[in-house]
């Protein structure tokens, strides 16, 4: 009995780690779906260069004008031709010239592309005619690292992962043992029980390492992600908001018998989480009503914390407040999980 | 013999558990010697994993006393954990863990004892090495138990029906590692509801029956205790309220008459077959009665159980 390998901690913690390597499903779950979600999501949310609307103009002499604006592609057609092109959409609006020099614009106002081109031509027209906008203005492009819809989602998708494979990891690894009757073989031997639940506690932080490495390395090197705050600061986040989870995921696992019973409980603890903790959108949209409940979930603290690090460099000290949220729940969690806890 | 003098392995008197509606024993007083295989022999539900349970500190009993290896469970349980091997009735190692994984895992938590891979050639289970526990035959899954509960070189081995499910081959592939353990000079008590398995492996056997116990001996004492060394059954379908059971009282080494009358079978346990048998023949013959069948057999342990309670050990 010499060797570090041999003590029971230490091998305890490795065949945690093996029995999960060795589900081929979990690490599916857990490594290759959020990744899945990052790429079918990023690209289908990813900006995409505005587009040209087409429009017609009846009159010869607005061609011209109109020909300024890049944004839109003018065809120059007669009046029936324009009016049959519109009623079939395949332009958004048509401009006439009207009595004395005017123009008028044909359009659906419920349809926004008609509203754009509308405006778009007339400020076109405008100019071309010699007016000269009292505001000077100057346009800045939204598509920089930090503001794009995948700077947002990948820190939800860090924190949901986070929560589903520590909740999952302890919840369903303790009453498969108890299931099994090896919680109670294990007990009848001199294992000190406290090593068995921290074992748990250990082969998660281990796997924490790879799984946010995984998803966070697919984040920055394919969507080139930002992190602007530090990685300790960030890392600290990722353990705190793990071991809360695992405090849940004990507590759930404290006395069921089935994993059906685990599952349900598990996908009832979760579901709320999912809705309302800013994975996929901002948790803001919900009602101020509601905004203390759910700035007290733990996914909502984590997501938050994650993404202030993440997106706008916010240190550990400014975090205070979700690090405090987070923190109550592994205390709460803990203490009632070890009293409830059954061996058998 | 120095039995009288040697502190017991295992000492347990007046042990009371009751569930919410079953006794499951009820005042039981046992004494495990050191160096003995004891058996606790018995139907379903007599109470035989409860009362190991107890002994092994993992079931608290209403009342009663239990020592093991002279300590107690309140007092001294990680000590004696430490000197326990314990093979439960229906627990699943992790499917997903080799079988060298499982055992070293299970060495981990002991001070002492063989290697893990020494344990598992011991077991037979050399080939099986780097095998998943969920690739195993029944036989192999009970023998890699056995090794997690050997692997920390036990004083006192507490196996719950070690062999139950198995084929006959399997079995006495257990038996025989049971047997190297028991040569080594250390202390088994195991449960069963096999009568074979408890007379090959047992030095003494106590019989139990709802929570308590109805016979304790050697097995060889056991049967003696019945009477005959064999028995007789025979059946005189529906002739059995004309037969005249008293005369067959009286043949010579004939010890015990039972007569089902509903369906005219009769049990009777006899010493010396060759001139016992010959007498029944005369005397059912006398009485004009037809035989419709005549069976003879050893007397077993399972004969012992029918001749204190009246059934079988296993209700099938
Ligand atoms: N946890 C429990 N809760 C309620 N009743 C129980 C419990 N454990 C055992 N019993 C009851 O106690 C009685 C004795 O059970 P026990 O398991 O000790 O019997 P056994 O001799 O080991 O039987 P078997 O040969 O079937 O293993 C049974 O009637 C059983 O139903
Ligand atoms: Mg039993």
């Amino acid at each position: 009995m010499s060797s570090f390998a041999d003590r029971s901690l230490a091998q305890l913690t490795v065949v945690r780690f093996r029995e999960f390597l060795r589900e081929p499903e979990a690490v599916f779950w857990v490594f290759l779906f959020p990744i899945l979600l990052a790429a079918g999501l990023g690209l289908a949310f990813r900006n995409r260069p505005a587009e040209v609307l087409k429009i017609a103009a009846v009159s010869r002499e607005i061609v011209a004008p109109l020909r300024q604006e890049k944004l839109l592609d003018v065809q120059a057609l007669d009046a029936t031709a324009a009016e049959t092109a519109l009623r079939a959409g395949k332009v958004a609006l048509v401009a006439e010239p009207g009595s004395g020099g005017a123009v008028v614009y044909r359009y659906d106002d419920t349809n926004p592309e008609g509203r754009t081109a509308r405006m778009l031509a007339d400020r076109a027209l405008q100019r071309a005619a010699g007016r000269i906008d009292p505001v000077s203005s100057s346009d800045r492009l939204m598509s920089e690292p930090g503001s794009r819809y995948i700077d947002f989602l990948l820190p939800g998708l860090l924190g949901m992962n986070l929560m589903g494979s520590s909740i999952w990891g302890l919840a369903f690894g303790v009453v498969d043992a108890r299931r099994k009757k090896l919680l109670k073989r294990l007990i009848a031997t001199p294992m000190p029980r406290y090593e068995y639940l921290l074992s748990f506690l250990l082969s998660r932080l281990a796997m924490l390492v790879i799984e946010v490495s995984t998803l966070l390395g697919f984040g920055v090197l394919v969507f080139h992600v930002p992190v602007w705050g530090s990685l300790a600061g960030f890392m600290a986040l990722c353990v705190l908001g793990s071991l809360s989870f695992s405090s849940l995921g004990l507590l759930i696992a404290s006395r069921a018998r089935t994993i059906e019973a685990v599952s349900g409980i598990t996908n009832l603890v979760m579901m709320p989480m999912w809705i309302l903790s800013g994975v996929f959108f901002s948790s803001q949209r919900f009602p101020d009503i509601i905004q203390p409940a759910i700035h007290a979930l733990p996914l909502t603290a984590l997501i938050n914390a994650l993404r202030a690090n993440m997106l706008q460099g916010a240190s550990l000290g400014q975090l205070w407040p979700e690090a405090a949220v987070l923190g109550a729940w592994l205390v709460v969690g803990f203490t009632l999980a070890l009293k409830l806890f059954r061996w058998r | 013999m120095s039995e009288s003098t040697t502190p017991a392995a295992l000492q347990v008197r007046g042990l009371r558990k009751a569930y919410q509606d079953v006794v499951a024993v009820d005042g039981l007083d046992l004494e495990v010697r050191r160096g003995e295989c004891f058996g606790l022999l018995g139907p379903n539900g007599a109470g035989k994993t409860t009362t190991i349970e107890i002994c092994e500190g993992l079931t608290t009993p209403d009342s009663g006393d239990v020592e093991v290896l002279g300590m107690r469970w309140s007092t001294q349980a990680m000590a004696l954990r430490q000197r326990l091997g314990i093979q439960l009735q229906d627990t699943q190692l992790s499917d997903k863990l080799t079988v060298f994984e499982t055992v070293r895992l299970f060495r981990s938590f002991y001070h002492q004892g063989p290697a893990a891979a020494e344990m598992i050639d011991l077991m037979q289970l050399g080939e099986k090495r780097s095998s998943r526990v969920g690739s195993l035959s029944g036989g192999q899954k009970q023998r890699l138990a056995l090794a997690c509960a050997l692997v920390g070189a036990p004083d006192l081995l507490f196996l719950d029906e070690p062999t139950t499910g198995l084929d006959p081959q399997a079995r006495r592939q257990l038996w025989d590692v049971i047997d190297a353990f028991r040569g080594e000079g250390r202390t088994i008590l195991l449960t069963t509801h096999y009568m074979d398995e408890a007379e090959k492996l047992c030095d003494r056997v106590a019989i139990m029956d709802h929570g308590r116990q109805i016979a304790l001996g050697t097995p060889r004492e056991l049967v003696a205790s019945i009477g005959g060394e064999h028995l007789v059954e025979f059946s005189v379908g529906d002739k059995g309220r004309a037969l005249d059971t008293e005369t067959l009282r009286h043949i010579e080494g004939v010890s015990d008459v039972r007569l089902d009358a509903d369906t005219g079978n009769v049990r009777m346990q006899v010493d010396e077959l060759h001139r016992a048998v010959p007498a029944l023949l005369n005397e059912i013959n006398r009485q004009g009665i037809p035989l419709t069948e005549l069976r003879t057999h050893s007397a077993t342990l399972e004969d012992v159980f029918v001749a204190l309670t009246g059934r079988h050990l296993r209700d099938e």
